[in-house]
């Protein structure tokens, strides 16, 4: 569809441009062009096999959870010594990966970074997913997952309150609140693209559509009064979601450091676990905004200066992270604590010794090439590091989960983990599960968010005028 | 106050400036409950119109303290008063180990006052509107601005109105109808 102007010339103000949105869009224009990728019948056949593919994913994630509903958790090769395997491992992973939305959303908002308007948005979809995805695996992991409601409290017949003083109990009400509380700073930055929706939709005489999105975005109709409530609540918004993202991954980071076992009871991981989830949530931001840009079209609004930025921002992360595993292996040998320093020099050179040094190259090593600025304005290769950071911090959940269980206190308990095919089935069927919801989010609600590009037209027009 | 059951007189303006600009001047002539409407946030806009300090602060810190508050005393009434459990000695009320939930409730209660007062404040929602009976109203989403003198505004009379909105040569003027 063209994007034609009702009356009265064509957009009253055209941006001149900078360097978070290219020059030559105007308020009209900007919304035709988001709302239309929407509202577009045709969907092409890139999305097509996409979602083939990752539905043909979440089938077999769905069979691998009902073979463990029938069978139990010993179809995964989790067993004693090693209880926790890839689920946890996955857990961590994927809450961590749900980090990078929330922090685009609410830090940068409050520092009024305004690259963040073209990429809040889908990065904020990502982490409602990811902490989604994230909070099957530990309830999966129960063994009994149906009894997962135990964790909450209410008053029962069975006379019992959750155990508070347990990292689960404490996991379940940072990962409940996170999901929640990004759920309502997602949906009410939607509020007034979903009212665009609905009277574009209505002019295209759509009318399931027009209905649908008028019920969600509730009658909005764009009052300055109702603006201004607005833009406090998604402030205030913003505030209490900005330590909310460091206190879920530290209470995550708590899972392992309130046990006593080496390697895991460690006071540098809160920070080092926080500093984690940036690193792997911006590194998918990028797996996630280079295709996104390249399939709509969307080169005017995720600039080379938005991918530039999150490459920095990776390679600040990667020297935290670093950090992170340096404290630890000088908190090994500093403590002068025997099973300590075993774990760490296990680490080096024991039976998961391949998979450190790769989880080495992927977060230490290939960061180092985003000093180089040919590095971060080339996409293809911002592409592909992020990928292999993905990996990277996989491997880093994968390792902080085993080789502290392998090698425990007692040499006639150790033992080895190795993942079965079902493990690897849940691992490949949650990311698919994963690429299948953001497939659903990008045809039927607006990957950018319209309302604040509209001001960043008007900004850009000022700015330069 | 209104006759013939009118909503209110509706002007569309090509750009914030000029919405601005004709929300001053109707203010400066009186009118005490317009309404403007724009495709998205304006700075200073509702200083324009004249709209109150809002009540969302105060019911987010509310929202927040009976969360927190409650959350506690939940752990602390579960603890220590209906199933004390002695962990090696360990006080009742080991109040560190309590301060996870409190502190993610806390949270959890604000972000829930914040966003239900941010709407209720707002009357959302409210899915019919008069203002959606005029067909260019559809464009106050994707590019232009509208003012709204609305009948129940005391000064309120068809004919004044009117002439006050055509002073500003708005692109285009419309009746409401309620």
């Amino acid at each position: 569809m063209s994007t034609p102007d009702t009356r009265a010339g064509s957009d009253s103000l055209h941006s001149r441009g900078s360097d978070v949105l290219r020059p030559g869009w105007g308020y009209a224009s900007v919304t035709d062009k988001i709302a239309n990728i929407v509202l577009t019948d045709h969907f092409g056949w890139r999305w097509w096999t996409a979602f083939l593919f990752a539905s043909a994913g979440v089938c077999a994630l769905l069979l691998a959870v009902t073979w463990l509903l029938v069978k139990g958790i010993g179809i995964w090769g989790v067993d004693i010594p090693v209880a926790w395997g890839y689920a946890i491992g996955n857990f961590v992973w994927w809450i961590g990966i749900g980090h990078a939305g929330t922090f685009i959303s609410a830090v940068l908002l409050l520092l009024r970074q305004k690259w963040r308007t073209s990429i809040n948005r889908f990065a904020e979809a990502m982490t409602l997913f990811a902490a989604s995805i994230a909070g099957l695996f530990p309830i999966l992991h129960l063994g009994r997952p149906w009894f997962f409601y135990w964790l909450v409290p209410y008053p029962n017949v069975m006379n019992v309150w959750p155990q508070w003083r347990s990292p689960l109990v404490w996991d379940f009400f940072a990962i409940a609140t996170y999901l929640t509380v990004s759920l309502l700073f997602w949906y009410v930055g939607l509020i007034p693209d979903l009212a665009t929706l609905r009277d574009r939709a209505g002019q295209r005489g759509e009318r399931a559509a027009q209905i649908a999105y008028g019920l969600l975005a509730l009658g909005w109709r764009g009052e300055a009064r109702h603006w201004a409530r607005y833009e406090w609540a998604y402030l205030l918004l913003a505030g209490l979601a900005t330590p909310l993202v460091v206190s879920v991954h530290t209470i995550v980071s708590l899972d392992f450091a309130v046990g006593n076992t080496p390697g895991y009871h460690s006071t540098i991981f809160p920070p080092y676990f926080v500093a984690g989830a940036l690193f792997s949530g911006f590194a998918m931001v990028l797996t996630l905004a280079i295709p996104l840009r390249r399939a709509f079209g969307l080169h005017d609004f995720i600039t080379g200066r938005h991918l530039a930025n999150a490459a920095k921002v990776l390679l600040a992360t990667s020297w935290l992270v670093s950090y992170g595993y340096l404290a630890e292996i000088f908190t090994a040998f500093y403590s002068g604590d025997v099973y300590e320093r075993y774990m760490t020099v296990n680490r080096f050179t024991g039976p998961y010794a391949p998979v450190y040094w790769a989880m080495l190259t992927c977060n230490v090593l290939v960061p180092q090439l985003f000093w180089f600025r040919r590095v971060r304005h080339s996409v293809a290769l911002l592409f592909l590091l992020s990928l292999v950071i993905n990996c990277g911090m996989w491997m880093e959940r994968f390792l902080i989960v085993v080789t502290s269980l392998h090698r425990d206190y007692l040499p006639s308990a150790w033992g080895m983990f190795y993942p079965t095919r079902w493990d690897w089935i849940t691992l490949f069927g949650s990311i698919a599960l994963f690429v299948w919801l953001f497939l659903l989010f990008v045809r039927l609600l607006p990957a950018i968010s319209i309302a604040e590009m509209r001001e960043l037209v008007r900004e850009s027009a000022q700015g330069e005028a | 106050m209104s006759d013939h059951a009118l909503y209110g007189l509706l002007a569309e303006f090509p750009s914030a400036d000029s919405l601005c600009a004709a929300a001053r001047h109707v203010r400066a002539r009186g009118w005490t409950k317009v309404e403007a409407y724009s495709p998205y946030a304006i700075e200073g806009l509702d200083d324009i119109i004249g709209a109150e300090k809002g009540w969302i602060a105060p019911l987010t810190l509310l929202g927040g303290i009976l969360g927190g508050a409650g959350t506690y005393f939940l752990q602390w009434y579960a603890a220590v008063v209906d199933y004390p459990i002695n962990i090696g000695g360990r006080p009742l009320n080991s109040w560190p180990a309590f301060i996870p939930a409190t502190f993610e409730i806390t949270i959890l209660g604000a972000a829930l006052a914040a966003t239900v007062a941010m709407l209720a404040l707002n009357g959302l929602p409210r899915l019919y509107h008069p203002l959606f009976e005029v067909e260019e109203f559809e464009l106050a989403s994707r590019n232009r601005f509208f003012l709204c003198l609305p009948a129940r505004d005391p000064v309120f009379a068809p004919g004044p109105a009117r002439d006050l909105l055509e002073e500003l040569h708005p692109l285009l003027l419309r009746e409401v109808p309620a």
